[in-house]
């Protein structure tokens, strides 16, 4: 059991958002936050890509670093989870998150923040597993029924993947071999092979 | 003339038309990336004309992207200032926010342990005046009361996870500091309100006079026991006063920013600068409070009478505020013998005014 991760593969994503539906139906997420979502870059143009993020569950995480209670924490299998029965809803974990992950409800003075909510590898969180307190602070634990995150198991075109970090870059290594890079002319194959002429 | 400006003026936009009628990136151009910052892509050559890696380093340099979500921030896939904001807030501000509030506290020890208790000189008179009203007390309290609690619950979020978590453990600390963001979120406008009336009641009396320089160049008397002349305010705590009302405003303003997140600015950048210098200031101005507390209190004798019941021995007001006394007596007259301090704050209050 290696360290878990995302990888999403820009050349295929076609921004159908089925990752974005699958974590909000089957985590039971409320309005208004957004654990997943799709951002695509030169949207109409010959080389648009999107791209879909979530936590990142980095190995060296900043929101770990930077939590004034200490309730994010890492597991044993790299996945990056927050206890928010401590969570004061400070916002802290996201000025320091690159990926924007923490989103927060507007529950207090002014809409101020919430307790935070992010995407958990669909491995829940620190109640007892499968309980109905883990699924209702934190949704669905799949990785405990040996499940992978349901994002990346609805995706349509395999562009998301979730699983150990090795087994991703195994996967992602054998693609650009077999379609080299550049491949599937979201990169702008006419222009890149111009270059190189 | 008018016709001359408006053939100009076609003439531009006849020129400028076409040019944004072809909204695709000619074919070696960097392409066109929207964020917030300008991008200087600093590829090596032979990679300049790759589109694909002009748009990964855009990416990672904070392109905003199109997203379905209504907030548009949501297309910003990577924010770096995260890292460097994290960096400072832990070993800029934390660690000069520690040095200060400690070196503070060493200096005013070594200044009790060598100067001693400010005593008045002649004794007390057993006259006393009014130097302040009920009005200018109740402002100064509801300012300092609620900035003490601000101060706290701040450095609970700044110092907490490292100095009180490991005594109290995560569930009691998890509960402090949840009422601790409360306390200081709510306790931010009574500070404000507190601000507003303190500036109001007493600007006018915190303006340079012809009596600070002397007080300057003979240090106020502080280790000298010399006692120059001064106004109501002598220079000294007119320092404190604009400190205060700056400081305090800087501090205000960031905290209602931080208060209601993107509301005033549009972007996480501003959001992190704005929470260092909310954190900087706020511990930098605690520091300088500790001082304002001491004199205040053990570092004088009589001080704290003023702000408590409002009325002060003559003797130390001709020692310490000899221009604002003479004005005072030569208006209301000498004040009569009062009963000493020690028979009740309410006994030794009413001077005939």
């Amino acid at each position: 059991m290696g360290k878990m991760a995302f990888l999403c593969d820009g050349d295929r994503c076609i921004e159908c958002n089925a990752c974005v539906t699958a974590c909000k139906n089957e985590n039971e997420v409320p309005w208004g936050i957004n654990r997943r979502r799709v951002v695509t870059i030169n949207d109409g143009l010959p080389d648009e890509k999107s791209l879909s993020v979530a936590c990142m569950h980095c190995a060296d995480a900043p929101c770990i670093s930077v939590c004034p209670t200490n309730v994010i924490y890492s597991t044993a299998d790299g996945v990056v989870l927050h206890d928010k029965d401590g969570c004061i809803g400070c916002g802290y974990c996201f000025y320091a998150c690159p990926f924007g992950a923490p989103q927060y409800p507007q529950k207090g003075n002014f809409g101020s923040r919430g307790k935070m909510d992010k995407c958990t590898f669909c491995s829940g969180g620190p109640e007892e597993t499968n309980s109905q307190a883990e699924f209702s602070k934190y949704g669905r634990n799949r990785v405990a029924e040996g499940k992978l995150p349901l994002c990346a198991e609805m995706c349509s075109t395999k562009a998301l993947l979730a699983g150990d970090a090795d087994v991703l870059s195994d996967i992602f290594r054998q693609r650009v071999v077999e379609r080299g890079f550049g491949g599937g002319g979201s990169y702008g194959l006419t222009e890149s092979r111009k270059a190189r002429t | 003339m008018i016709r001359v400006l408006m053939a100009a003026v076609f003439a531009l936009l006849a020129v400028a038309a076409p040019a944004q009628a072809d909204v695709r990136p000619p074919a070696d151009a960097a392409v066109a990336v929207t964020s917030g910052q300008d991008i200087q892509p600093s590829l090596p050559s032979n990679l300049r004309s790759n589109p694909a890696a002009q748009l990964w380093q855009g990416i990672g340099d904070g392109t905003v992207g199109r997203v379905t979500i209504p907030d548009p921030q949501a297309g910003r896939l990577i924010q770096t200032g995260g890292m460097d904001w994290l960096e400072f807030r832990s070993e800029v501000i934390g660690f000069w926010g520690m040095v200060a509030v400690l070196g503070m506290l060493t200096g005013l020890t070594a200044f009790f342990m060598i100067r001693g208790r400010i005593k008045i000189d002649s004794g007390r008179s057993g006259r006393l005046i009014q130097r302040f009203k009920r009005i200018e007390v109740v402002g100064h309290w509801m300012t300092a009361v609620s900035f003490l609690a601000l101060a706290l619950t701040g450095l609970v979020m700044l110092y907490g996870r490292d100095l009180l978590l490991p005594l109290i453990g995560p569930a009691a600390f998890a509960g402090l500091a949840r009422a601790g963001k409360y306390a200081h979120n709510f306790g931010g406008f009574v500070f404000m309100a507190g601000l507003a009336m303190i500036f109001v009641m007493w600007v006018r009396h915190n303006v340079w006079d012809r009596y600070d320089l002397n007080w300057i160049l003979k240090g106020g008397g502080l280790l000298s026991k010399d006692h120059p002349p001064a106004e109501k305010f002598n220079f000294g705590q007119k320092t404190v006063f604009w400190m205060v009302i700056l400081i305090g405003l800087a501090l205000s303003l960031t905290g209602l920013n931080l208060l209601m997140p993107f509301w005033f600015t549009p972007d996480i950048e501003t959001m992190q600068v704005v929470q260092l210098v909310h954190a900087g200031l706020g511990v930098g101005l605690f520091a300088l409070m500790l001082a304002h507390i001491y004199i205040g209190s053990v570092g004088m004798e009589s001080a704290f009478d003023a702000m408590s019941t409002g009325y002060v021995d003559i003797n130390w007001a001709r020692e310490h505020h000899s221009v604002w006394v003479d004005r005072h007596v030569s208006e209301q007259g000498e004040p009569p013998l009062a009963p000493p301090p020690g028979k009740g704050a309410g006994a030794s209050a009413q001077p005939a005014e």
